[in-house]
């Protein structure tokens, strides 16, 4: 399950990463795993081939902008990430990343992390600790609601639970 | 302090008094719509998972837009599945092949001012045209309000886009918006709320507003809101629709707004964007000469009646140029029967334009009209993004149907005034 405290090695994104780039149209229609595997291939051809489980993505402004299509955030939780940081995200795509448990943060600091710098992110303090350079940086805390979603590993699961309370709830009466 | 259209609805829907920017509310949602790419086929196992059935049918709409008509067995499933699901689930309003989504839905009547409405779809603000909060929301947060009924929203501030003067001829709302995509950068607007004003606004026909507020998107804002007045309750009653307490929903005359962008419109050239961003936006002249094989005035932004309308204008007794191919898609099998009868299709047909369904097609790549490696296009639609509508050594430009209908006659980037005006003598 994700927490919202992640470690990973990270791979640096520039500016107006959009969602077409993440999933391309083209393969919309296909099985996910042949989806995620042309994953930003249009910015980096080895992205997809390479990523490993835990790494972070870390990029510049408007990270996922463009379409409403959450397979942009699910093709990069097949790849295995689960923590992206950003100096902004498409809105639509800040959202889908939460409903897939995934932690992602705003922070200014994004141009002090190097590719293959390992970091922790903390959405419940607001700090990320770059383990490679020894700093700490800040980033924007996830409120509370939301990171509760998070907790529980996105919409579906917090649904799940809640309904499982309420059950529960219902059978003590 | 007076408040703005955008926090009016948002607190209606939250069942408060009041909601202030920044916070974090529950909104009670009085519409949901999704199509057949993200709808059925995404939110279908989520209810499953859940036990869930559809918290209200009535409340919802469904159209198949993405992947219509079928081209192979992959489209025809998920158009096959999405039939079986809304038949299924008792979705009466489900508008199966009739056009694009955010077409269909004010055409059909199903926009009323003040409403809240989520749209499974990036460019769901395009129903901020009606004075409707309407958002764009991933399947599987559309799976949460069919569900419950309800979704969250962190409240929006309102940015303040002020339009005046009239536009001059063969310059339109397309115009405007991608000039302020240039203006405001993509994403400049951070997912607040954009409203636009002016007298200009008050001027343009309802599928005109609709373009500004499609373009909301990008643009980065959650909606696009235009307030209504007497162009935006005759279009609804025309449609079939209740047009409501539409006088209620205005931004007070004291609201405070993030910040506010005024237009000058009667100085506006057309605009063009370059590859590979609507914010590499400039006036025509800039870009005017490179050479085009395709044009294609398609998708929910640039494929309405007016857009048309507009293609017609400048194609009337013209050819396509040889070398570049003119492909149309109307925005709604009614955009096709109006302009079927209007006279306007049989311009667009004797100037070789090549007629296409009327659905999502080139636009993202999913249907007919792709581009090869290294092609150029000229396009009315509203996102130029690398590879979005084929190859990724393709080009694709950005225009009003105007510059998209002159380029396809010059075969090459260019400005629609100088057909008009050689119309006008």
């Amino acid at each position: 399950m994700t927490t919202e405290k992640t470690a990973g090695k990270v791979w640096v994104f520039g500016d107006d990463i959009d969602t077409d780039a993440l999933a391309p149209g083209l393969y919309m229609k296909g099985p996910l795993e042949e989806l995620a595997s042309h994953c930003l291939k249009a910015i980096d051809p080895n992205f997809a081939a390479t990523v490993q489980h835990g790494d972070v993505v870390v990029a510049g402004v408007n990270f996922g902008i463009g379409s409403s299509r959450e397979q942009a955030v699910e093709a990069l939780k097949y790849l295995g990430v689960r923590t992206l940081v950003a100096k902004s995200f498409g809105g639509i795509f800040f959202r889908n990343a939460l409903n897939f448990g995934m932690v992602a943060v705003v922070s200014a600091d994004v141009d002090r992390i190097s590719p293959g710098d390992r970091i922790t992110v903390d959405a419940a303090s607001g700090t990320i600790e770059n383990l490679s350079k020894n700093e700490t940086y800040t980033c924007e805390i996830l409120p509370p609601q939301l990171l509760a979603m998070v907790r529980d590993g996105g919409l579906v699961e917090h649904l799940e639970k809640k309904r499982a309370q309420a059950q529960l709830k219902d059978a003590g009466q | 302090m007076g408040r703005t259209l955008a926090e009016k609805i948002i607190a209606r829907a939250a069942g408060r008094e009041t909601v202030s920017p920044g916070e974090i509310v529950t909104c009670t949602v009085d519409l949901a719509m999704m199509h057949d790419s993200g709808g059925p086929r995404r939110v279908k196992p989520i209810l499953e998972r859940l036990a869930a059935t559809v918290w209200d049918s009535d409340k919802v709409i469904v159209v198949s837009d993405h992947y219509v008509p079928a081209v192979d067995a992959e489209s025809a499933a998920i158009l096959d599945l999405t039939r079986k699901w809304t038949a299924d689930n008792g979705i009466r309003n489900f508008y199966d092949m009739q056009g694009i989504c955010h077409v269909v839905l004010p055409e059909r009547g199903h926009l009323r001012p003040g409403m809240f409405v989520v749209g499974g779809d990036s460019h769901s603000p395009t129903g901020g045209a009606f004075g409707c909060f309407m958002f764009g929301v991933g399947a599987t947060d559309m799976a949460g309000v069919l569900v419950t009924g309800e979704t969250w929203i962190r409240v929006p501030g309102t940015i303040r886009i002020d339009i005046h003067g009239a536009l001059a001829d063969g310059v339109s709302a397309k115009d405007i918006i991608l000039h302020l995509c240039a203006r405001l950068g993509m994403g400049g607007a951070g997912y607040q709320a954009v409203q636009y004003t002016g007298d200009t606004i008050s001027t343009l026909a309802m599928q005109e507003r609709m373009t500004l507020s499609n373009m909301a998107a990008e643009l980065g804002a959650q909606t696009g809101l235009i307030a209504p007045d007497e162009t935006t309750t005759a279009y609804i009653r025309k449609a079939g629709g209740d047009p409501g307490d539409a006088a209620n929903w205005q931004s007070d005359d004291d609201a405070s707004y993030l910040a506010t962008h005024r237009v000058e419109a009667d100085k506006l050239a057309p605009y063009v964007a370059a590859p590979h961003s609507p914010a590499n936006s400039a006036p025509v002249n800039e870009h005017a000469g490179v050479a085009v094989q395709q044009a294609y005035i398609g998708a929910c932004t640039g494929a309405k009646l007016d857009d048309l309308h507009m293609a017609a204008r400048v194609l009337k007794g013209r050819l396509v140029a040889r070398g570049t191919r003119l492909l149309i898609a109307p925005a709604s099998t009614r955009t096709t029967a109006t302009a079927a009868a209007d006279g306007t299709l049989a311009i667009l047909t004797e100037a070789g334009a090549i007629l296409m369904p009327s659905g999502c097609g080139a636009c993202a790549g999913y249907g007919a009209g792709i581009l090869a490696d290294g092609e150029v296009c000229i396009s009315s639609t509203a996102r130029n993004f690398k590879g979005r509508m084929g190859s990724s050594s393709s080009k694709v430009y950005l225009g009003s149907p105007y510059t998209v209908a002159a380029s396809a006659v010059a075969g090459r980037i260019a400005d629609p005034r100088d057909l008009l005006e050689s119309n006008a003598r």
